[in-house]
């Protein structure tokens, strides 16, 4: 029976880990670029879950492993009572209709050569989920409920801007009826004003149509007009998650201290003291030893044991948080790297 | 201050239908003064990107500045240069950084090296002078051990460094206008942190003029002295940073501030401009917002000018003028 008429959750992914072998073709295989490194949520009916970090963090990669679009190193994913990772080729082209995705980049997901209304039309057709005489009228309806001339369905995707072909790649989404929808940074690649229609779109239609989502970005402002909750992910974990206005509000792991001290804010009046981290995000194939934040951490705390032990995410405040010392994180960056 | 660089009614064109040439740049005009940070910004396809190329002549065929366009730094008028005089104003008076680090460094190259052709390139050295001078410039944008990172090819380097590389060959020439276009678009927000930091400080240490391109008015904020903002090939608004951000006049620049989510305050529905910018072949003859602003009256079909809204703050909007007073209360605020 489905967990999720229970009032469980629709989405429960546990210990997800995803390795690729590195080297290879030319050269010897060196150790494996560890993407995603044991990462487990949950997301709830009609409930949005941000996922937040910054590249090679492997938030998009937690996307797609949980859609199968990449075969997963170990362990699961159950979606709706079902083992998504368990499935048999028929049986996850059937669970698809229901899991979907929006790309970043709305027109390297269209094909070019393909009237926009049969693109639409494709995942119908798959699913044999109308008649044939039926579709047209299908198309139409999921073109306005996107915003979109229904007109539009004979015309190519070039003739189009990049925000009506995110509107588009989101039309095509929806068109099989999926309860989940995963959003890999689709605002990401447009411009402000043309980002804020989108957002506005993506929350109407999850109050609509009861969806949820899973929506990864690297902008916090921006996770902050759809997430319920967020996850903050480095180097291929979850370092800290809660709801959102919690998380912002009293970020607890030095990691998101930094990040949000270093989103710009457009107000010249309320700068605030940037924390500068010094370095770069180490590599995924060489995480260091012990807390994968510590050799860029500023906690004042910070001791030979972040060095030694991995912290776990434990509960602080609100909030889970995988840091020895979350309790005294200052939420008011002391100036230390300049 | 001083002026360090003048443009006056730039119009860059383009080929148009039946022989028409149509201005995706068109009647820009400002100054830049010595030390001081310049913003421009807007959307894309609204110009920004190729004002700063006219700066350098970079404007890419079949692209034009017309005749009428006046470009000055200091005593000299680059749309009249040719040549070797021309080749000293790039790079050497006038530097530039792009939004992707990794397109223009030569991938067959040691950094090091790149960055040295360009001094050698401007000022009569030897090969070890300029090799010295190069890693104390890797030095000077915050590369840790810039000895062994000048012996580097970019592909082993982080984009962020890969950007601090960029910055070092163009101030290699010790330029005194950068022009810095989307520097940080491309770059994760604690790197940008990192670059926008680095700029800063050179800015104030060389006394350069920075021109910085971008569409973050977060960035802005943070960053600018000045502000023009640029919609359809033309300025709409221009402001001293805090004026602007106090008293955004024009009802493109209300519009984009209303589009920005934000990480304090309440969180509420986005109020974004309807529709989208249209192509330069498209823009409407009068006020070129007009057909997406929610305050537009019959005046708007005439142009409107450059109206003063505060000291130094202007906006190109006829509910600017005192005689239009009256006129956004009657079609509504947002």
């Amino acid at each position: 029976m489905s967990q999720a008429l229970n009032g469980g959750p629709l989405l429960t992914v546990t210990d997800l880990v995803k390795h690729y072998a590195a080297g290879g073709l030319f050269s010897r295989p060196g150790p494996p670029v560890r993407a995603v490194d044991g990462v487990s949520f949950e997301i709830a009916r009609g409930e949005t879950l941000g996922l937040v970090g910054e590249s090679g963090c492997g938030k998009s990669t937690v996307g797609r492993t949980i859609l199968r679009l990449q075969e997963p190193t170990s362990g699961s994913t159950v979606f709706d009572g079902v083992d998504v990772f368990a499935l048999g080729r028929v049986e996850l082209r059937r669970l698809r209709r229901r899991m979907q995705i929006v790309f970043q980049d709305p027109y390297g997901s269209l094909n070019p050569r393909m009237r926009i209304g049969d693109a639409v039309a494709e995942g119908i057709e798959i699913h044999r989920l109308a008649t044939r005489s039926e579709i047209p009228k299908r198309v139409a309806g999921l073109l306005e409920e996107v915003g979109l001339d229904p007109g539009y369905a004979r015309r190519y995707p070039h003739e189009f801007s990049g925000g009506q072909r995110q509107r588009i790649g989101i039309a095509r989404a929806l068109a099989v009826e999926p309860s989940f929808v995963v959003c890999d940074e689709p605002v990401s690649a447009l411009d402000v004003s043309v980002q804020a229609q989108v957002l506005n779109l993506l929350v109407d239609l999850q109050r609509r149509r009861g969806l949820s989502y899973l929506f990864i970005a690297h902008d916090l402002a921006v996770v902050r007009q759809v997430a319920h909750r967020v996850a903050v992910m480095y180097l291929g974990r979850i370092v800290e998650t809660g709801p959102i206005e919690a998380l912002l509000n009293t970020p607890r792991h030095p990691y998101t201290v930094a990040l949000l001290s270093a989103v710009p804010e457009p107000d010249p009046a309320g700068q605030k003291q940037r924390i500068v981290l010094p370095g770069d995000p180490p590599s995924p194939s060489a995480p260091p030893s012990g807390c994968p934040f510590h050799p860029r951490c500023f906690h004042p705390a910070k001791s030979d044991r972040c060095r030694t032990d991995l912290p776990l995410l434990r509960p602080v405040g609100s909030s889970q948080v995988a840091c020895h010392y979350a309790e005294t994180t200052p939420s008011t960056p002391a100036p230390l790297a300049r | 201050m001083s002026r360090v660089l003048e443009v006056e009614n730039l119009r860059v064109t383009f080929p148009g239908p039946n022989g028409s040439r149509v201005a995706a740049v068109d009647g820009v005009s400002f100054v830049l003064h010595r030390g001081e940070t310049l913003a421009l910004v807007g959307e894309s396809g609204c110009g920004k990107s190729l004002t700063s190329l006219s700066l350098l002549r970079l404007v890419p065929a079949p692209g034009r500045i017309e005749p009428e366009s006046r470009i000055r730094l200091g005593n000299t008028s680059v749309l009249l240069l040719e040549g070797d005089a021309l080749r000293e104003i790039r790079g050497r008076r006038i530097g530039m950084i792009f939004q992707d680090p990794m397109t223009s460094l030569d991938p067959v190259f040691k950094v090091g090296d790149q960055i040295a052709e360009g001094i050698l390139a401007h000022f009569s050295i030897s090969k070890r002078e300029a090799r010295e001078r190069s890693v104390a410039l890797l030095k000077e944008v915050g590369i840790p051990d810039p000895a062994a990172r000048a012996d580097a090819y970019p592909h082993q380097l982080s984009g962020g460094m890969r950007q601090r590389v960029m910055i070092a060959i163009a101030l290699a020439a010790e330029p005194e206008i950068l022009i810095a276009d989307e520097p940080t678009t491309a770059l994760d927000v604690t790197v940008q942190a990192q670059i926008l930091e680095v700029l800063d400080r050179l800015r104030a240490q060389r006394g350069m003029a920075v021109l910085l391109i971008t569409h973050d008015l977060g960035i802005v904020a943070g960053r600018a002295d000045r502000v023009a903002v640029m919609y359809a090939g033309e300025i709409v608004e221009e402001a001293p940073t805090t004026s602007l951000f106090a008293r955004p006049s024009h009802p493109y620049t209300k519009g984009l501030f209303a589009s920005i989510p934000r990480l304090s305050g309440p969180v509420s529905r986005l109020n974004p401009i309807p529709g989208t910018v249209p192509p330069a072949s498209a823009w409407p003859s009068g006020c070129r917002f007009r057909p997406r602003c929610p305050y537009a009256f019959e005046r708007c079909v005439e142009e409107p000018a450059l109206l003063p809204v505060a000291p130094e703050h202007r906006g190109r909007c006829w509910l600017l003028d005192p005689a239009s007073a009256g006129r956004e209360r009657l079609k509504g605020t947002n």
